[in-house]
């Protein structure tokens, strides 16, 4: 009994903004099952009383002074963009067809 | 001349401020070497020639001036391709940012560039830094220079093969699981990751936020801890660095005096798939300190063996966020904008096109891991795992300075062994990652070659958060003594690599 079913990883890689191919898919997700196999293994330790670590440094609220400081100009930021247009990023259209 | 390739940091340095040769000299003697030699192990993902002969020639005109240079001016190094340089292609491996030449310098650069340093280009890497071989580089594999048919580690392998190669005596690489420490240990090589927050952030292509530490790659400890030095310390630009003078890791390493330490050898870290070469050496180095006045006791670790399974859930979460921004908008590259697809489409033709098989599987493992009815039993429960591996730590700091253990459980794997089974892939990081997920520094130094294989051989070296400097101690300790057991470095032992031109 796989942890994760095909199905499953198809939705998965549709919630990515990944389009797999079948082929991909018969690949990937046999993988994706071991992995999570592996990753499973975190359950086998008894830890209700023990609070999460998300970050080995405990900051909270980094501040700074609120300062202009040099940035980037229009020029530079559009530099690396597939299409700009008018001094901004041109994107494909957003809403589909039917809306 | 070309034997100035061979050289340290510290001696081109020292060959500079003599007067007998110069930054230019020693640029283009590492140009020709990678030119010479690259064809064969593919290190080098883009070489910045022009730009690398002005950076040597401004640097001697500002020595000629009489300008006070700092001890790393004029040597030339190589450059992972996870970190930005203003006007120079940056990938990180793939292909979705083919071609993307980032406007802004990293702060890593930003120090490099203001300490003289020269930089010869960018190195190979696992797409996103995700892997222990560079064989999932968009661009190739990077072989390993002691044997051209294994790999030379990973995610930073083609920082360790330029330094292993003489392509460069310095290199930066970025570890997040290991991605410093277990190319060095493959390659002869010594590399050490920082406490996390010691060294910026600020310009790395984040893999896992929480996680990723920027660091040196060098032939020897001392050079290794200069470069330490030249990138480490506080950055407003990045929110997690931390704001304390960097650790005295030069002086340690100049040091190597282990006299009275205590040395905690992990008990986890070893037996049941540790490769007897690797083990025999392991154990070797550990009577070598004991000889030279350390105490030496064993320490246990219980949730360590929990790392692995951890480390693959948060990292996947944190990169399925990160990455979420290669979205085709942007930066990189864009597939199916035809006037018919929308925006949605065309990002999830584009991520499909521009990113590798582990990639897939990593952003759709974290996309699973954070979603809802999962979070708590893979997420959440892979953060309180991480909270009991830095008491691990935090106890054994009680009873020890440091701890060790062998970098690796094997040596370098052939090209194509591993490939299509990512957990015998994963299971390369075991020893690394524990130090990741809490922080501290740690270091690969090389300790002899593996008797089944002749390969090289890395100690690990585990020092508290921001006692850096005593991962450089141990290393220095332990250079010495092999030098005067073998004439010299590892790396001296190196097969020569046939020069192609």
């Amino acid at each position: 009994m796989p942890s994760i079913t095909r199905e499953e990883v198809a939705h998965l890689a549709r919630l990515a903004r990944i389009e797999l191919t079948e082929a991909e898919l018969d690949h990937l997700a046999p993988q994706l099952d071991q992995i999570i196999g592996l990753v499973a293994q975190v359950s086998e330790v008894a830890a209700e009383d023990i609070p999460p670590t998300s970050h080995a440094l405990p900051l909270t609220n980094v501040m700074r002074e609120d300062e202009n400081v040099p940035c980037l100009t229009p020029e530079q930021a559009l530099s690396g963009a597939p299409a700009a247009e008018e001094q901004r990023f041109r994107v494909p259209r957003i809403l589909s067809e039917e809306a | 001349m070309n034997d100035l390739t061979r050289k340290t940091a510290v001696e081109l340095s020292e060959l500079m401020s003599s007067g007998e040769t110069s930054s230019v000299e020693i640029t283009q003697a590492h140009l020709d070497r990678i030119g010479a030699v690259d064809d064969a192990v593919h290190a080098f993902l883009h070489v910045d020639t022009e730009g690398a002969l002005a950076q040597a020639a401004d640097v001697d005109a500002r020595r000629a001036q009489g300008e006070e240079l700092g001890p790393l001016a004029g040597v030339p190094l190589a450059l992972k391709d996870v970190l930005t340089q203003d006007g120079i292609p940056t990938t990180a491996g793939s292909k979705i940012l083919e071609g993307w030449k980032p406007p802004y310098d990293s702060t890593v650069v930003k120090r490099l560039k203001a300490a003289g340093i020269v930089i010869l280009g960018k190195t190979n890497m696992d797409e996103f830094a995700m892997g222990s071989s560079t064989e999932n580089s968009a661009y190739g594999t990077t072989h390993n220079p002691w044997d051209l048919n294994r790999i030379p580690g990973g995610s930073g392998g083609g920082s360790s093969a330029a330094v292993s190669a003489y392509q460069a005596p310095l290199a930066i690489g970025t570890d997040t699981g290991g991605s410093i420490r277990q190319p060095a240990a493959f390659t002869g090589t010594v590399g050490v990751k920082p406490t996390y927050g010691g060294t910026s952030r600020y310009g790395l292509i984040a893999l896992a936020s929480s996680l990723d530490t920027p660091g040196p790659c060098a032939r020897t400890t001392l050079d290794a801890a200069l470069l330490h030095e030249a990138i480490a310390g506080y950055d407003p630009m990045d929110s997690t660095s931390i704001n304390q003078p960097v650790p005295a890791v030069v002086e340690a390493a100049r040091r190597g005096d282990v006299t009275g330490l205590r040395i905690g050898v992990v008990k986890e870290l070893g037996g049941e798939g540790y490769q007897p070469g690797v083990e025999a050496r392991f154990h070797e180095a550990v009577e070598l300190l004991t000889k030279l006045g350390a105490e030496v006791v064993e320490v246990s670790c219980p949730h360590f063996k929990y790392a692995l399974p951890a480390y693959y859930l948060i990292l996947p979460s944190e990169a399925s966020s990160n990455l979420a921004k290669f979205d085709a908008m942007r930066f990189g590259l864009r597939v199916g904008d035809d006037d018919l697809n929308d925006a949605e489409k065309v990002m999830s033709l584009t991520r499909a096109a521009g990113f590798g098989d582990e990639v897939k599987r990593r952003i759709m493992l974290g996309t699973h891991a954070l979603s809802s009815g999962y979070y708590d039993a893979y997420y959440g429960q892979a953060q309180k795992v991480r909270t009991l591996i830095a008491r691990d730590f935090e106890r054994a700091y009680e009873q020890v300075d440091v701890l060790v253990s062998p970098a690796t459980p094997t040596t370098a794997f052939a090209i194509g062994d591993r490939i299509d089974d990512p957990i015998a892939m994963y299971k390369n990081d075991l020893c690394t990652i524990p130090s990741n997920l809490a922080g501290n520094a740690a270091g690969s130094f090389p300790i002899g070659l593996a008797d089944e294989d002749g390969m090289p051989v890395g100690f690990h070296v585990m020092a508290p958060v921001m006692r850096d400097d005593l991962c450089y101690l141990v290393g220095a300790a332990l250079e010495s003594a092999y030098a005067e057991q073998w004439g010299g470095v590892l790396m001296s032992q190196a097969p020569e690599l046939e020069v192609t031109r």
